[in-house]
């Protein structure tokens, strides 16, 4: 007899086995659908505004306060040196930034002259915290404390210090998560700052355990590009906007296929110390098809 | 209704510390996974259907803060929350070599599937990588924690089936 046809007087109770069916097919239709369709994100974020994130919130506050006062109290010593240190690093960069803002000056001349927008420090630029990591080990995806309340959107390229950490993939109306460039589904597309080369920056869990990731499809006929060039966001990119500092090429290698070049890429970002993220509230302009 | 909010409670409350406190203290960029310490525990506690019922939303958690698809997470947990649910047939709760093997290899089946379905699919077949940098890490960071969360579940789980054998005897 079925043990699901239920007695008299007995109590229903669907058998762990039955179960266990049932909620596989609702998991495989979850799948299928977010695989296929973008149908279920607004309820996620729903129940993810109003629910986990003020929670999260708050205990990455308190987290990382405790971290802060006990790391605080083991670099005091080290802190008095590089004092020093950076004291006479202060003299040295003072007069190589009365320098630079003399090229500066004639570098906003040429550009007014070219007609140029000078790029990067013009963009408008929300700044956020890190509340949250991922919970495994694999992905290096982290969500921040800002939604489309604050005027965020999917796609919106979020930076750290002076270098690219990724893009805005879901928003919430009080948080967004952020996909980083090192994550290992994420391929950038860049170019080589001094020669204008594309190429292809592809996140990779098993090289970043080196602190590097991988760049590929790089066309370099010329041999022009060596190690220490900027990589930075490309012009053709269609997430990105151009000219955003990606990383330094530490080694660069010539494809068997004769025809590209592959190699490493040493980032701009620490992203194993990230707390605060800016993201530009600025889209990229793309041409609807 | 007791159980279903201490439940609810625990699931929420392992989520944050894993996404949240635990990054604060991880070992070479690796966290310990206790969502799968409190899916394999209860479902060799408490058997099959509540060690499923605490992966699938153990997971579904996660997948809906983390993954790009819903369902992948809660699929995985589900399935290991119930194989430790076969187990219940010979836990007993003074002996705590069987939960240490049991959330091993949970973690390791965990770390396994994953690989299998979001990196062999796509063409990372570096294997033994994965094991030695992440899948072995984790299984050890979990045990570590394992023995201090473990005898706080269990605590938990004996004074939830106190109260209610009080409360049916209450009936009766």
């Amino acid at each position: 007899m079925s043990p699901i046809i239920k007695k008299k007087g007995e109590k229903f109770t669907l058998p762990g086995k039955y179960l266990l069916f049932i909620l596989t097919l609702l998991c495989t239709g979850l799948i299928v659908i977010t695989f296929s369709t973008d149908l279920l994100s607004a309820p996620i974020s729903a129940v993810g505004g109003f629910l986990i994130t003020p929670l999260q919130n708050g205990v990455s506050k308190a987290g990382s306060w405790l971290n802060t006062r006990s790391e605080e109290l083991v670099q005091i010593r080290s802190l008095l040196n590089e004092n020093e240190e950076l004291k006479a690093k202060i003299d040295e960069l003072t007069m190589e930034n009365i320098k630079l803002q003399q090229d500066r000056y004639e570098l906003t001349n040429l550009r007014e002259l070219f007609d140029l927008d000078s790029q990067y420090d013009e963009y408008d630029m929300v700044g956020a915290r890190i509340i949250a990591k991922d919970s495994g080990n694999w992905f290096h995806s982290f969500v921040i404390n800002k939604g489309y309340e604050d005027g965020l959107m999917i796609d919106m390229n979020v930076l750290a210090g002076s270098g690219l950490v990724g893009r805005i993939v879901d928003v919430g109306p009080d948080w967004a998560k952020v996909m980083s460039i090192i994550d290992d589904n994420s391929n950038t597309s860049g170019m080589v700052l001094s020669t204008s080369d594309a190429l292809i920056v592809s996140g990779d869990l098993e090289l970043y355990a080196e602190g590097v990731i991988r760049f590929e499809k790089l066309i370099d006929h010329a041999d022009r590009v060596v190690e220490g060039d900027k990589i930075v966001t490309s012009n053709v990119s269609d997430k990105y906007l151009p000219g955003i500092l990606i990383g330094y090429i530490s080694k660069v290698n010539v494809d068997s296929n004769n025809l590209t070049k592959s190699g490493l890429v040493t980032l701009a970002v620490d992203f194993e110390h990230l707390e605060e993220v800016l993201v530009i509230t600025e889209l990229k302009q793309t041409v609807e098809e | 209704m007791k159980r279903f909010l201490v439940s609810v409670f625990l699931i929420i409350l392992c989520f944050l510390l894993q996404t949240t406190v635990f990054h604060w203290m991880e070992f070479g960029g690796i966290v310990p996974n206790l969502m799968i310490v409190l899916t394999a525990s209860f479902g060799f506690m408490r058997g099959e259907k509540t060690g499923l019922l605490y992966g699938f939303f153990c997971g579904l958690l996660i997948d809906i803060f983390f993954a790009n698809v819903l369902g992948l997470n809660a699929m995985i947990y589900m399935y290991i929350g119930y194989s430790n649910g076969k187990f219940n047939r010979i836990f007993f709760p003074d002996e705590i070599k069987l939960p240490l093997i049991l959330i091993f290899f949970s973690d390791l089946a965990y770390g396994f599937l994953y690989y299998v379905t979001l990196f062999l699919l796509r063409r990372r077949f570096q294997l033994d990588f994965y094991f030695w940098h992440i899948i072995l890490p984790e299984m050890v960071y979990t045990i570590l924690i394992t023995l201090f969360l473990y005898p706080l579940i269990l605590w938990m789980n004996n004074r939830l089936e106190d109260s209610e054998k009080r409360s049916a005897r209450k009936f009766v």
